[in-house]
């Protein structure tokens, strides 16, 4: 009938729209700040710009955008297949502690070992796939079961605050400073050095994520009636985690914790274009999207101070939230 | 007739113990499914009727015993493969909100795609069969949201038809449906049966329902099978009372000349 004639120009009019204003903003990026023409912009892009012009944009700016639009993407999928599989919209990497377990692996590195850059990326991974872990084994019995995946998950993420907290508060003011730079979630001073790392990992996980999407949708409908349908349970859920935990510990471990982009990114998509296909890559999108606008608005809204992204995505998820709450309590 | 089955049957259980945790449900359950009969499981709550169906259709791990499928351990088989052979509508299923009949039907032909495949004629021909056997052609466009329970009931059959299985196992499938509603789809699950060539188990609560549409019936209590056979052969006022403790008197059924089961009340008893 109508109504889903014109839900499907919707999907395509998001499916189209979302990689478009991604480039939008991708350009007026790498144009704004020194303000350059969109010509030397694609210029510098094609190598046939001054010295200085071509630098800036390719080696200062473009890393930057590529950034965030890729980070923004691996955390939207993340937070697709979280709240997929928790069938709950609060289930989401940083809401299960993933992100305050890598906070907790940088500390201890920068506080009780005096980790530098190096090993603040590695401890951030082994943060992130640690207490993922953990969450997973202590909600392990006789499967899993959502709900109390989500209840421990928010059970450590308690945990390791408070863990965080003592060790900020027994760190020397150096460390102190150090661990609450990377805890903010910064884009600041992205080289082609520091992202290639992570561009393979988030890549092989977007993939992977696709190809289990069929799946995802199908255990949507509950464990029986996936098994029914012939979708291994057991392992479709640790695959999906294994993706999604990727994709969180790539982003975190290339960027610090940037919070709230897994929680909004898949329900911002869902209310642009309600689709069972198409809902992983629309979150990725939406992602993508959020972050480069998130990274825009940091660098951009309060010259001449610079704030970090992850400051910025907060903003932007308690807003969101709030709003939500509002909306939720007035229709009551 | 019925009562000593070949031992070819298609679907198969040795020796099955099962339980949740500790608690035992059954214990050294053998129960071979008829090829092309309707077998109906009946029996009182927590009898294990349910739990039997869980296990013939590999939900549930028995902790000991096999269930044998077309002569093979059910657990060795792919899940995917099981799939293709065997349908099973579980007690309750999520609708994933927002989703269009005909998609949530279409979602029958997982067992039959690769990954990245591309839906081809013959899903097409599954799913267009599957939807007018249940009757919900005109709810194609429809959101499952938008559905009444009934119609919900026979959109959910509709996609287990789609998978196009030999084997049909369904968990209470009558329930939410009002009379009207439940004698369709019996009568669907009998024409599945004598024309579509299906071999259908189905869990019901209703005794006459039972009588009046299993070819085959098995009659469980405590996780024993007390009997089994065609109803005419062995639904007796004693049986009834021994399985659920009723007491109550058979008659012929006017209509269809199986057994009507008249319970008493305390007053007659």
């Amino acid at each position: 009938m109508n109504r889903f004639a014109s839900a499907r120009a919707r999907q395509t009019i998001t499916a189209v729209g979302l990689p478009l204003a991604c480039l939008a903003l991708a350009l007026y990026s790498l144009c704004a700040g020194s303000t350059l023409g969109i010509g030397q912009a694609f210029d510098a892009l094609r190598g046939t710009a001054p010295h200085n012009i071509y630098v800036m944009v390719t080696q200062w700016r473009l890393p930057r955008v590529a950034t965030a639009l890729l980070l923004g993407a691996g955390l939207g999928a993340s937070g697709a297949i979280f709240q997929s599989l928790m069938r709950n919209p609060l289930g989401s990497p940083d809401i299960m502690g993933f992100n305050t377990g890598a906070h907790s692996a940088v500390l201890i590195a920068i506080v009780l070992f005096g980790g530098g850059p190096t090993a603040i990326v590695g401890a951030a991974l082994a943060g992130v796939i640690l207490s993922a872990v953990v969450v997973y084994l202590l909600a392990w019995h006789n499967g899993i079961q959502p709900f109390r995946l989500i209840i421990i998950g928010i059970a450590i993420r308690a945990l390791l605050v408070s863990l965080n907290t003592w060790l900020v508060v027994g760190a020397s003011l150096e460390s102190a400073l150090t661990a609450g730079l990377w805890s903010a979630g910064s884009l600041n001073g992205m080289t082609w050095a520091k992202i290639v790392p992570v561009t393979l990992p988030i890549t092989i996980a977007l993939i992977l994520a696709l190809a289990l999407s069929r799946r995802m949708r199908l255990l949507e409908m509950g464990d029986d009636a996936a098994c029914a349908l012939g979708v291994p349970v057991e392992t479709s859920r640790l695959l999906l985690i294994l993706t999604g935990v990727i994709l969180t510990a790539a982003a975190t471990a290339a960027a610090g914790p940037i919070s709230f982009i897994a929680l909004v990114a898949p329900q911002i998509s869902r209310r642009l274009a309600s689709s069972q296909t198409l809902a992983l890559p629309l979150a990725a999108l939406t992602g993508a999207l959020l972050l480069l606008a998130a990274d825009v608005a940091a660098q951009r809204l309060f010259i001449p101070y610079q704030l970090p992204v992850g400051v910025v995505t907060v903003c932007i998820g308690g807003i969101y939230l709030i709003g939500l709450l509002l909306r939720e309590s007035r229709k009551k | 007739m019925t009562a000593l089955t070949p031992p070819s049957s298609r679907l198969r259980a040795d020796n099955l113990t099962l339980g949740y945790q500790r608690k035992i449900i059954a214990r050294d359950l053998s129960i071979d499914i008829p090829d092309g009969e309707l077998t109906v499981i009946i029996g009182p709550n927590a009898c294990g009727k349910s739990t039997l169906l869980r296990a013939l259709s590999r939900l549930m791990r028995p902790e000991q015993g096999r269930v044998w499928l077309d002569g093979r351990a059910i657990n060795d088989y792919a899940t995917k493969e099981v799939a293709r052979r065997l349908g099973l509508l579980p007690q309750s299923s999520n609708a994933p909100g927002d989703i269009r009949v005909a998609d949530l039907v279409a979602r029958g032909r997982y067992p039959h795609q690769r990954l990245f495949s591309r839906w081809c004629a013959e899903d097409e021909r599954a799913v267009a069969q599957a939807m007018r056997d249940t009757g919900v052609v005109e709810l194609a466009d429809r959101s499952v949201d938008t559905l009444s329970g009934g119609q919900r009931q026979r959109v959910w059959i509709a996609m287990v038809l789609a998978q196009q299985t030999p084997l049909l196992l369904l968990d209470e499938p009558t329930t939410w449906l009002d009379i009207a509603h439940q004698i369709d789809l019996l009568e669907l699950l009998r024409e599945l049966n004598r024309n579509g060539g299906h071999t259908l188990v189905v869990v019901l609560h209703d005794l006459n329902h039972a009588c009046r549409y299993a070819s085959h019936l098995v009659a469980m209590r405590g996780g024993r099978i007390v009997a089994q056979g065609p109803p005419a052969a062995i639904v007796t006022a004693q049986l009834v009372e021994q399985v659920f403790g009723l007491r109550c008197i058979i008659i012929d059924d006017p209509v269809s000349h199986t057994p009507l089961i008249v319970p008493l009340g305390r007053a007659q008893a």
